[in-house]
């Protein structure tokens, strides 16, 4: 039987209260008719005997204490999923906004998903090549893996996200078995339309399911989002066998409409107002990211956040770095000197990459030349805070090599075209040059096996120009 | 009992039940209509708080709950080795069979295989007397773990009956006891235990043997003893988990039980993989063949995540018991922390500090005052080692789980992050870590490995405390003023770091290593070192020995000299001696 209940008890932000009400079931969802005739949707949170609190997601605006009826509908928040939805455009919870009509669903599912069982993954072993030498090299994406882009506001994450989806290839060239699936979260409209412009010129629009929220969107929708993207993204994966590549943005966005959400609920804040669940609810997200057992298809997820401030202590970028299997971090002073991609190589890590790399995968020297990069790089950034205190021309000759070295690394291994795309043998070479303009002596990473066959002994060899920084632009 | 229990109110994971008197406090409760697990956590005379291990959603008032009338508690018998659990004890191998790659709410499933036959030899015969602890039948477990089925704590008295040696299934009747009331209990293959009461022992023993794990800068810079405690605090990507891993595969503790908690779940598939790849050296089984797996992932229900870790230490606490020496890794105890932070929200209890409950730090003492070495009830030897790591927020050891888990361990390995980022694994700080069982272990150093280690490790330590202080200076004006003699200093610090503390975990013969060729490694080191004083004495500069590349291939040396042939280092430190002398003639 299905009742209609007249009015709210109260109103508190995007939630209201109903009393009074039977058989409410935990997390089901309701629809709010308004005395215009439009209707509202919205999901219950808490359950107190008959009194029940529903979370609106077009928010409250003109809600008043009697001007409602709400309806129970009998399930939790589902979407309607076919292979269909590929190449269209949804809102944050899930309806279409292209125009194109309703999605005739195969299949409904749960947008919260359920946990994956440990057991039933498959460990992640494939590398996906993204033609960026920082990241193949030094930080590889592998199939299957959450790697997040921890960028600032204004710089160029957006320009890195494109040319991942435009360039990433999967070693075994099943290309025609490749989606994404792009969820915005509290975005501006030039962004969102940034990136649907940019996949429509790359030719795989029709490859995308976007789901879009924007910044003048509502909030509660926003926490939906990411929800109803991964979910669509788990569908195609493990139902109709495709790579799925997930791009979220702005997370950041995401963590404050939670925190919005949860203060209005009444909830005791934890670090920075956050709710002290931010952990969990972060990695029922992010854990969504992988391949099971008995399915071909994988979900790929990199998320991109904007650290406030630039603070990559910042509660988001933190709990989310405990996550996620590595993390990217843009730099700003590389992008205020011009680089781009601005890679900053230190703090970046690929957890997954160890086991998806070196022989078989990319190349046998891949992971001492990557080791190796690391502390050389490190060293510069030693020898350049020593520099600032005496001054470079005080520098011992090492030293004086590593600074060297680190201005060759930034301008020709950090630095590429935003069209350029380098292969996995170009950038170890790179790599393996740059490194020859150190002694020999200094290499303590790799063993003399690798340094007889890799190293640049001719000086002649050691000349870095316009060849490395790609004016093969292919775009 | 009667269902007349029924949901009253549902937040998030908590629910309540009003008006009611037939619970106990911890006790363990079905709720809802698929019966999912949960645990009474609160008790008035108006409302029950209830929480559950399972996902809520489509719960309504009304749904009945039922009681069980004990509180939450694990299985314990054969199977458990070998095997990989959820926070609860339920295992993920039998729910994948029943329910896919998904994990659905409400599975029951039995959380030891109760089909499977055990070959059991009884231990005890009729008219014996048994007390607590006491090993009344065995049965091979895994290759290399024999199963002791023990009276459980609390029951003593005579055999009355046994039946012959042969293969049992886990719930069959081995053995018939009469207690002194003249009640009579039978024994089968497995017992109950409930996860947040500690095991009895007969007493605890000193801490005077080491866990020896192969990492260098644990087993020499920080050791470790058995049934001792650590915590690995570091902040993401310094690679806790890749030091637990290595902890796991390679300390020479019998049995380990790895609890994932909150962690990844490529994590826990990796360690799947790779631990039935894996070939323990001592026994040349696999490693699964000693090791439980605890997997809670972190997108598994919050409540499990709080039980996971007393799960863990159970299982641990029960395999001590039968005489083994048990390592716990919990990865991470800050997951587990903010498991009972979120809880406590929902509870609406009073925050202390950083929302943090303010019973914090006594739950985290109560855990790790479980670990320890005891003379079991049966009267053997047997020891659980804790090792915690802890994921600070913001990398900040300020923070209160750090703080308070500093209180309750006696070893602190900090990992660094400007060591992870120049790629130095294991990145545990040298000048920030500290181990407290030095001397409690030294009588057995000494006795295993001569004077000269503790000797070696004291000269090492008051190097590189030499080469911080240096530092300071060096960052201020440049390594180049520096006069020769702290230039070696310097050097030999490098050495230290480079070719002793850091290890690699991929090499083969690296990523364990044995004391006698560690203490071999600090020999060689030390004797560069002190001869190059001599020599820098004699007024010869330091770049010339610097030339000689002799501090390169004592970086190197770890590679250079397999763990199987120590006697090369006789060679490494003749060719020192030869190469130095050039300089002097």
């Amino acid at each position: 039987m299905i009742l209609d209940y007249v009015g709210v008890k109260e109103i508190n932000g995007s939630l209201i209260v109903l009393d009074d009400v039977d058989n409410a079931s935990n997390e089901e969802m309701v629809d709010i008719r308004l005395e215009n005739g439009t209707y509202r949707h919205g999901r219950i949170v808490q359950i107190e005997g008959k009194r029940v609190v529903i979370q609106v997601f077009e928010g409250t605006n003109s809600i008043s204490l009697d001007n409602t009826r709400t309806r129970l509908k009998a399930h939790p928040m589902e979407l309607s999923l076919a292979p269909e939805i590929m190449g269209r455009v949804f809102n944050g919870v899930g309806t279409p906004i292209d125009g194109l009509g309703p999605v005739y669903a195969k299949k409904k599912a749960d947008v919260n998903g359920t946990p994956m069982n440990p057991v039933s993954r498959i460990y992640p072993r494939n590398y996906i090549n993204t033609g960026i030498s920082t990241i193949d090299t030094l930080t590889t994406l592998i199939r299957g893996q959450k790697l997040p882009i921890f960028s600032g506001s204004g710089m160029k994450h957006n320009e890195l996200a494109v040319q991942l989806v435009r360039q990433a290839k999967i070693s075994d060239g099943e290309d025609n078995r490749f989606g994404i699936v792009f969820a915005a979260m509290g975005v501006k409209n030039d962004v969102a339309d940034y990136f649907r412009r940019s996949f429509d010129e790359s030719g795989v629009l029709s490859r995308v399911v976007m789901f879009l929220n924007l910044a003048n969107d509502p909030i509660i929708e926003r926490t939906l989002t990411p929800r109803c993207a991964l979910t669509a993204a788990e569908y195609l994966a493990f139902e109709c066998n495709m790579h799925v590549l997930v791009i979220m943005t702005d997370m950041t966005s995401y963590a404050e409409a939670l925190r919005e959400f949860s203060s209005s609920k009444g909830e005791i804040p934890g670090r920075k107002g956050f709710p002290g669940y931010l952990y969990s609810d972060l990695a029922s997200l992010y854990e969504r990211a992988g391949m099971v057992k008995g399915s071909k298809g994988s979900v790929t997820q990199i998320p991109i956040l904007t650290m406030p401030n630039d603070d990559i202590t910042h509660p988001v970028p933190d709990l989310t770095g405990y996550i996620t299997e590595g993390q990217i971090v843009l730099d700003r002073q590389l992008e205020g000197q011009g680089f781009y991609p601005p890679v900053s190589v230190l703090p970046s890590l690929s957890r997954l990459m160890k086991d998806g790399i070196g022989e078989g995968y990319t190349r046998a020297d891949h992971q001492p030349l990557a080791n190796q990069l690391f502390a050389a790089y490190a060293r510069v950034q030693d020898a350049r805070s020593l520099a600032s205190v005496i001054g470079e021309e005080e520098l011992s000759p090492v030293d004086k090599k590593y600074m060297q070295f680190g201005k060759l690394f930034e301008q020709y291994f950090v630095n590429q075209g935003f069209g350029e795309n380098r292969t996995i043998e170009q950038s170890l070479d790179l790599g393996w040059k740059l490194l020859s303009t150190l002694p020999r002596s200094e290499l303590d990473r790799v063993d003399d096996k690798l340094l007889d066959m890799y190293y640049i002994t001719d000086p002649e060899q050691l000349v870095f120009d316009t060849m490395d920084t790609g004016s093969s632009d292919n775009s | 009992m009667a269902t007349t229990d029924v949901i009253y109110g549902i937040n998030g994971p908590v629910v309540t039940v009003k008006n009611t008197r037939s619970f106990s406090m911890m006790e363990m409760v079905y709720v809802g209509s698929s019966r999912l697990v949960g645990e009474i956590i609160g008790i008035n005379d108006k409302l029950t708080t209830i929480q559950v291990y399972e996902e809520t959603t489509g719960l309504r008032p009304g749904d009945p709950v039922y009681g069980t009338g004990t509180p939450m508690n694990v299985l314990l018998g054969p199977g458990i080795i070998d095997n990989i659990f959820d926070g609860i004890e339920r295992p993920l191998k039998a729910i994948e069979e029943t329910s896919g790659s998904f994990i659905s709410r409400g599975s029951q499933v039995s959380s030891l295989d109760t089909d499977r036959y055990w070959n059991v030899r009884i231990k005890v015969k009729a008219g014996d007397m048994l007390s607590p602890g006491m090993i009344y039948a065995t049965c091979p477990e895994t290759a290399i773990i024999e199963h002791r089925m023990m009276v459980p704590p609390g029951l003593s008295g005579k055999v009355v009956s046994t039946e012959p040696n042969g293969k049992y299934r886990l719930m069959d009747t081995i053995v018939t006891l009469e207690d002194e009331s003249g009640e009579k209990h039978e024994l089968s293959l497995c017992q109950k235990w409930p996860i947040k009461t500690a095991r009895p022992c007969k007493t605890r023993l000193p801490a005077t043997v080491p866990l020896i794990t192969g990492q260098r800068v644990i087993d020499t810079m920080f050791p470790i003893s058995k049934g001792g405690t650590a915590a690995i605090p570091g902040g993401f990507g310094t690679g806790k988990t890749m030091t637990q891993h290595q902890l796991a595969k390679w300390c020479d503790a019998d049995i380990i039980v790895y609890v994932g908690c909150g962690e990844r779940g490529n994590e826990m598939s990796q360690v799947l993989d790779e631990f039935s790849e894996l070939i323990d050296p001592k026994s040349g089984r696999p490693m699964t063949d000693r090791t439980v797996l605890i997997a809670n992932t972190s997108n598994m229900p919050v409540a499990a995540r709080e039980a996971s870790i007393y799960t863990g230490l159970t299982l641990a606490e029960y395999y001590r018991d039968m005489g083994y020496h048990v390592a716990i890794m919990a990865d991470s105890t800050s997951r587990w922390a903010e498991a009972l932070r979120e809880i406590s929200g929902r509870l609406e209890e009073m925050p202390a500090e950083e929302g943090f409950p303010a019973y914090l730090p006594s739950r985290l003492s109560q855990f790790y005052e479980r670990a320890g070495r005891v003379e079991t009830l049966c009267g053997s030897e047997g020891s659980v080692t804790i090792i915690g790591a802890v994921s600070p927020q913001g990398s900040d050891f300020s923070e209160p789980v750090t703080q308070n888990t500093k209180r309750f361990t006696r070893c602190f390995w900090a990992l660094d992050k400007s060591l992870a980022y120049a790629r130095h694994y294991p990145a545990i700080n040298w000048m920030d870590s500290y181990s407290e069982y030095f001397t409690d272990l030294d009588p057995w150093f000494r006795d295993n490995l001569g004077e000269d280690f503790i000797r070696y490790r004291n000269k090492i330590t008051a190097i590189l405390h030499e080469e911080s202080s240096l530092m300071e200076i060096v960052k201020l004006i440049g390594s180049d003023v520096l006069p020769d003699d702290q230039k070696l200093i310097i050097e030999t610090a490098k050495a230290i770091r480079v070719g002793f503390l850091q290890q690699n975990a991929f090499h083969s013969d690296d990523t364990f290593v044995p004391l006698e060729k560690q203490k071999l490694m600090m020999k060689a080191i030390l004797h560069l070192y002190s001869k190059a004083q001599h020599i820098i004495a004699a007024a010869i500069p330091i770049s010339r020995i610097e030339e000689l590349g002799l501090f390169e291939s004592l970086a190197k040396m770890k590679y250079d000299i397999p763990n199987s042939k120590p006697e090369l280092f006789d060679k490494l430190i003749a060719d020192i001696d030869t190469a130095l002398g050039t300089l002097t003639n």
